[in-house]
């Protein structure tokens, strides 16, 4: 299967680095950063682009665009891996339209088309006869989505919640453990690299809200903009109220919530008790899914990291490779 | 409650039966023996625990079994919500806020935890609030929501019962 990465960024370089270590069948025939690109339908050496991307250097030709790749390199799959935008989605959603009208499949990592774009992109695959995959979307390594759309086929769901941004996980985490203040907790976030140096994006619960709008349009049949989300951040939490919540054997994390139902969508910090399956610590994600038939179900894992999206993206591209590609 | 039998045998456990028909759950029973009235009836009061919204019920079912309720007690406040309340707390009354909900004669503040760390520095607050039924609880934390927005605190809220 010959596929074209556009973003060579952690998830990019993650993707690469998981095909040359397995032997997955993939073979990248175009592959472009912000910078430049590189087109070449015998397969393009990976060890060499990534160790171009290590010095510093830009992985392909300047001059060769994201937008070339998509229209011009030969290709079964689209894989757009690069930063999200949440208010218009470009330049990845241009993208991935462009590759869709080629009847190209396509999976991406990238919240802003799916969060913004879903149901016409959806049409726009079908129409061109291929299938869009975003299982890296939500939640980094957890197969979430595959697990509803798939493993879950036929239950309702009543409601799903659960613990989206490792980010703000881990600075609770840390002021209920050693009783750091706010400030100090995402200090020590931003040192680890796990908080950016504009943290606004996770701590005020717009991730975690993007990641609920996903999966309420494209799991739940609601249709839901982030608008529809009530959306409280954990900035304003205080030491004290985490020791309070402490007292009664409880702590507080940043919780995402939907019932379909109720057109419920909600983020915000909630009193859990401590022995509650979605206490989870550091940078972990959890999600519990309430089912008519299965019961109720907790799903535990990494939300990001580079090769753990890689492994969703990964995922999704064998997936597609088991069902619609012929040959190598 | 208390309730009004004839001294009959058979009587009480007439009387009892329905509690458990209707999923409720006996705790006390005082059976007195001296006949009350002329008319040779018995009163018995008991206390007891009842799933929401059963009452009507149970009052049907003593009414078919030909007994009388005389009276029905206070009904204890069953559902317990414990919540934390971050902000400027005491410059915006927390009295007030307390009483906001006490006034719903439904539900009511049974705890209160503050911790005030400097004179600037908003205040947290783990607040507990008893209320008679689920629905008078949501009414109750509702009020509390409302508020909280106008007087810009932020209420943390379980994660059971949403």
């Amino acid at each position: 299967m010959r596929i074209a990465i556009l973003g060579f960024g952690s998830v990019g370089q993650g993707i690469a680095r998981a095909i040359l270590a397995k032997n997955l069948n993939i073979t990248v025939t175009g592959l472009a950063d912000s910078r430049s690109g590189v087109i070449d339908a015998g397969g393009i050496d990976l060890a060499a682009a990534l160790a171009r991307k290590g010095n510093g250097d830009p992985c392909g030709t300047p001059g060769v665009s994201p937008a070339d790749v998509v229209a011009k390199a030969d290709y079964d799959v689209l894989v757009e891996v690069t930063p999200t935008n949440v208010e218009t989605a470009e330049p990845a959603l241009g993208h991935i339209r462009g590759a869709l009208r080629r009847h190209k499949h396509v999976v991406t990592s990238n919240k802003g088309p799916i969060a913004l774009a879903y149901p016409e992109l959806r049409s726009l695959a079908e129409a061109n006869g291929v299938v869009l995959k975003y299982e890296a979307t939500v939640c980094g390594a957890i197969p979430l989505i595959h697990a509803i759309k798939e493993g879950l086929a036929g239950n309702a769901i009543s409601r799903l919640y659960g613990v989206f941004n490792g980010t703000c996980n881990y600075i609770l985490t840390r002021m209920a453990a050693e009783g750091l203040t706010y400030e100090q907790a995402l200090a020590e976030a931003r040192e680890l690299g796990y908080a950016e140096a504009d943290p606004t994006y996770d701590v005020e619960g717009i991730d975690a809200a993007i990641k609920l709008v996903i999966l309420a349009n494209t799991i739940l049949n609601m249709q839901t903009t982030l608008d529809d989300v009530e959306r409280t951040g954990i900035t304003l939490l205080t030491p004290d109220a985490l020791r309070l919540a402490e007292d009664q054997d409880c702590t507080i994390r940043l919780i995402g919530e939907i019932v379909p139902k109720a057109g419920v969508l909600r983020v915000s910090p909630r009193i859990v008790g401590k022995a509650h399956p979605l206490v989870v610590e550091g940078t972990l994600n959890a999600v519990t899914v309430e089912t008519d038939l299965a019961g109720d179900l907790t799903f535990i894992g990494k939300g990001a990291g580079s090769m753990e999206t890689a492994s969703a993206v990964i995922g999704d591209l064998l997936y597609i490779h088991d069902r619609y590609v012929q040959g190598s | 409650m208390k309730l009004e039998m004839k001294d009959r045998p058979g009587q009480l456990v007439a009387a009892l039966q329905p509690i458990s028909a209707v999923g409720g759950n006996i705790i006390v029973v005082i059976h007195q023996r001296e006949t009350s009235t002329a008319a040779e009836t018995l009163d018995v009061q008991i206390v007891l625990e009842l799933p929401e919204g059963r009452l009507p019920s149970l009052l049907e079912l003593l009414r078919e079994q030909g007994v009388s309720v005389v009276r029905i007690g206070e009904e204890r406040l069953l559902y317990e919500c414990t919540l934390i309340v971050i902000g400027h707390l005491m410059h915006t009354d927390l009295s007030d806020t307390v009483d906001r909900i006490d006034r719903t004669g439904s539900a009511e503040v049974t705890g209160l935890s503050l911790a005030m760390p400097a004179i600037n520095s908003p205040s947290s607050a783990r607040i507990t609030i008893r209320s008679t039924t689920r629905t008078e609880m949501k009414k109750a934390i509702g009020i509390l929501r409302g508020v909280a927005e106008q007087k810009e605190l932020l209420i943390i809220e379980p994660l059971e019962g949403a």
